[in-house]
């Protein structure tokens, strides 16, 4: 028990945030707004981190955007708006749907519908060919009468 | 028959799709700027932070605006390359001094030369921000009428000019 304690502080210490930075807010909301739009934000740099959770240098200054642009009063989607006209959808973790994306959203999906379909035409021909096997009542008395008789013997 | 054809047809398109992927560049990101008009700035100008640069100077004619600084190590690779272009062409290169030193900056254009028309200073990369600038160097060429046409991610090389920065410039200018 208090091995996997210990192993998971380990993993909680592991992911802990980059932001270091103090910041002072007005409530709380305004606080929750600053934070769930930094973990949704890319890091360009870094591409597989979150402006939250990287220490380069733009990600740095997109916070102190983010923070900013909350003090001026701008809600979440505006300040999504402003970071998307700059740097295109690829600045968000959660890319929108488009025609464009379109493929990243129902691909994965289409991928388990086609993996069903393959599934229940596999087990169907399995199960015809299991049916195929099956002996007729004639048959299925001699083999009983045979096995009876090994058993005699 | 089809046991294995099947398989082997998914392998095949699996590995055209991987290949694909292997010659894509995930650090060239397409700019959203393009064919938009380039926003606007008004920064002072790095050898005299008296006097204010900003896009609208240069209406009416066809410039390239490029991010640069003296901590960035490729732009030291592309430094050349710029020299060579400003001085075999009349182009108008203004350089974006992103979040850098100024003494440091002018002691790096003393030291490489100087290609730029005018640098400005965005100490604090807002203007950096404004223009999505995420690696620097980089490159933007703006038209006639201060739309973005173009942008280049990374080190420009002598065949980028050649091949695609003079020809689209060319190319601007003779656009109305």
């Amino acid at each position: 028990m208090k091995t996997f304690v210990f192993t998971l502080f380990l993993t909680f210490s592991i992911c802990g945030h980059a932001a270091v930075e103090y910041r002072k807010f007005d409530n709380a909301k305004q606080e929750q707004a600053y934070h769930s739009l930094i973990s949704e934000l890319r890091c360009l740099v870094c591409q597989n981190q979150t402006i939250a959770d990287s220490n380069a240098e733009l990600a740095k200054d997109l916070r102190r955007q983010v923070y900013e642009m909350l003090q001026q009063g701008k809600n979440q989607q505006q300040i999504v708006d402003y970071m998307t006209q700059r740097y295109g959808d690829f600045v968000l973790y959660r890319p929108p749907l488009k025609s464009k994306t379109l493929i990243l959203w129902i691909g994965p999906v289409v991928f388990v519908v086609i993996g069903l379909l393959v599934l229940l035409l596999m087990s169907r021909r399995k199960n015809q060919a299991d049916k195929k096997d099956k002996l007729s009542e004639q048959d299925e008395k001699r083999l009983r009468a045979l096995l009876e008789e090994g058993e005699d013997s | 028959m089809l046991k294995y054809i099947v398989p082997l047809f998914l392998f095949a398109v699996l590995a055209v799709f991987l290949a694909i992927g292997l010659k894509l560049n995930p650090r060239d990101i397409p700019s959203p700027l393009i064919d938009k008009p380039a926003p606007h700035f008004s920064l002072p100008v790095l050898t005299e932070p008296s006097r204010k640069f900003s896009p609208e100077d240069l209406q009416g004619q066809v410039w390239m605006l490029n991010v640069w600084a003296s901590w960035c190590v490729s732009c030291r690779s592309e430094h050349p390359v710029l020299n060579d272009f400003a001085r075999k062409n009349p182009v108008i290169i203004v350089g974006l001094n992103y979040k850098d030193e100024p003494e440091a900056a002018k002691q790096w254009l003393a030291q490489l030369g100087n290609p730029y028309q005018v640098s400005v200073m965005d100490l604090e990369g807002r203007t950096g921000i404004d223009y999505g600038v995420y690696g620097v160097p980089e490159t933007f060429v703006i038209d006639k009428k201060g739309i973005v046409r173009y942008k280049f991610t990374g080190p420009v090389s002598m065949k980028d000019v050649e091949q695609t920065l003079l020809p689209l410039i060319n190319k601007l200018r003779a656009e109305s």
